[in-house]
């Protein structure tokens, strides 16, 4: 029976867990097992998700330039893009006016995306990014479909980026700011 | 227990019987009931650090109707090649052979539903047509993992059936009769409850009745990483929850049966057992003795992960049943001597 002194501390593992979640305070003060417990009671109290989460994904139009890569590697095929191409004011006096692409339609479907994070990651231009947000449910499949603006919404949830650990190569990433 | 003994009237007998039945039901569903929210629900949760149900009724105790009309509503779906009648019949066999365990547990001096002579021999007996049960759910389903859970599970009864019931031999030899109520009254009479003299036999108890209970560790009939749910798998909406009832409501059963056995059943010391008032406490004593070692089933189901077949078997055989048998030697020698 060389198991038997390990079975018990199994149960004392369990009865442990037991007190620390009724008596949080101690078994001298009233048990508060919704203190205790790890689990968050969600919809009577939200969880705060750490700030890289990835809940849903945020869109700065500013920065897209419809350049499609994020559609090209969705492998879902869940991103809608359309643009067209508009004469922009030449740079300097005299100059020639520029090509820009101008964003007509930018869509996600929620609904089929898996989270995966390879569009924010592929994206050149700094154009979209994660928001820990998660609240975003719908009592029909189709409104999954943030559209241009919707996803736009989404920016002012995105956390700043974390600063860097000490020692590591000063380089700090800067969110975009709506007016820029 | 007769209507008459409350009453003070003689009910003519159909009126006695329906009483019965009624009792029987409210004796066999409320303790499981409890059982259920107590330990499956807040004492599991809490021991994996969390709430469980909180949304129905304060601290979720109305869980158990909502789960009871979520069952009412799902569609009872029969396999296209079951063996419909067997497969249909099964979970009623598991509900009798719990409920006719209900039948000879004493609660008090008079309060008893039959009195027989061979009480513990009745309920040992009975308690193993629940393997018929189980089988003819397995081999109903017409399902490959339906049928070996049911196998299993027929194994690992059989195999636990052997030191249980040794285990409740020693007791009965202490005891010297075969009668519930008798066993009840030895205890007074000994001194002290039988858990102490017989603690090996009281160990070996708890195990076997885990184990017939099918309860984690011993589980492999349902061990859902390798059967689905074994020979629950096709069972869908009112059938299910009698299975259901019928495995909580038998943990209910065998730990009254083990608090009669080790525990003194109805009686508390130093209070003559035989008193009229014991009748209306006793029950309530029972309760209390029941759920004491309901929380040890409970307990050792959360703690512990389950058994692999062959290990199962090979505890049961090779080492529950001889030190049962070294019990029931070492009782009998006691019994002899002094
Ligand atoms: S996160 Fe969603 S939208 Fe982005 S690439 Fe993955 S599946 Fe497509
Ligand atoms: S990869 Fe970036 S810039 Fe290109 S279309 Fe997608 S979001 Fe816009």
């Amino acid at each position: 029976m060389p198991q038997l002194p390990g079975m018990l501390v199994g149960l004392g593992v369990t009865a442990k867990t037991f007190f620390k979640t009724v008596f949080p305070d101690g078994p001298t003060k009233p048990p508060a097992p919704s203190k205790g417990a790890h689990t968050v009671q969600y919809p009577h109290e939200k969880e705060a998700p750490p700030a890289r989460a990835r809940g849903v994904i945020a869109l700065h139009h500013d920065n897209c330039t419809a350049c499609m890569l994020c559609a090209r590697e969705c492998p879902d095929w869940c991103i809608y893009i359309e643009g067209h191409k508009e004469l922009a004011p030449p740079r300097r006096a005299g100059g020639k006016p520029r090509q820009k692409n101008k964003l007509d339609r930018f869509d996600i479907d929620f609904a089929l995306c898996m989270y995966c994070g390879i569009c924010v990651d592929v994206c050149p231009f700094d154009a979209l990014f994660w928001s820990p947000e998660f609240e975003f449910s719908e009592m029909k499949i189709a409104d999954m479909l943030h559209d241009k603006g919707r996803l736009a919404d989404w920016m002012h949830t995105v956390p700043e980026y974390p600063a860097y650990e000490a020692g590591a190569e000063v380089k700090i990433k800067k969110l975009p700011s709506p007016s820029s | 227990m007769t209507l008459a003994h409350f009453l003070a009237v003689n009910p003519p007998y159909w009126v006695e019987t329906l009483t019965k039945i009624g009792i029987g039901l409210v004796a066999v569903l409320l303790p499981t009931g409890a059982l259920v929210y107590l330990f499956l629900f807040k004492m599991m949760s809490f021991m994996q650090s969390r709430l469980g149900p909180m949304e129905a009724g304060p601290y979720g105790q109305l869980q158990l109707l909502a789960e009871f009309g979520k069952f009412l509503q799902k569609e009872d779906i029969f396999p296209s090649k079951a063996d419909r009648f067997v497969f249909a019949a099964a979970p009623f066999v598991v509900l009798v052979s719990t409920f006719m365990l209900v039948l000879v547990l004493p609660a008090g001096p008079d309060t008893h539903f039959i009195d027989l002579n061979t009480g513990i021999y009745f309920a040992m007996a009975v308690s193993s047509i629940s393997v018929i049960g189980i089988l003819m759910a397995g081999w109903g389903s017409a399902s490959k993992y339906s049928l070996l859970g049911g196998i299993r599970a027929a194994g690992q009864l059989i195999a636990y059936e052997l030191p249980l019931v040794l285990s409740v031999v020693g007791v009965v030899i202490m005891a010297g009769t075969l009668n519930m109520k008798g066993i009840v009254a030895a205890q007074a009479d000994f001194g002290v409850w039988f858990i102490i003299p017989q603690f090996l036999g009281f160990l070996i108890f708890l195990v076997a009745i885990q184990a017939e209970l099918t309860q984690p560790p011993f589980d492999m009939p349902v061990a859902e990483s390798e059967l689905v749910t074994g020979y629950l798998t096709e069972y869908s909406g009112i059938r299910f929850l009698l299975f259901f009832i019928g495995e909580f409501a038998t943990a209910a059963v065998f730990s009254a049966i083990g608090a009669t056995l080790f525990l003194g059943g109805w009686t508390i010391p130093f209070v003559d057992a035989n008193a009229e008032i014991m009748d209306y406490i006793g029950p309530l004593v029972l309760a209390g003795k029941m759920i004491l070692i309901a929380f040890l089933i409970f307990w050792f189901r959360i703690t512990y992960p389950r058994f692999r077949e062959d290990q199962l078997q090979r505890l049961a055989w090779k080492f529950l049943i001889p030190l049962s048998l070294f019990n029931i030697v070492v009782t009998a020698i006691f019994k002899v001597v002094f």
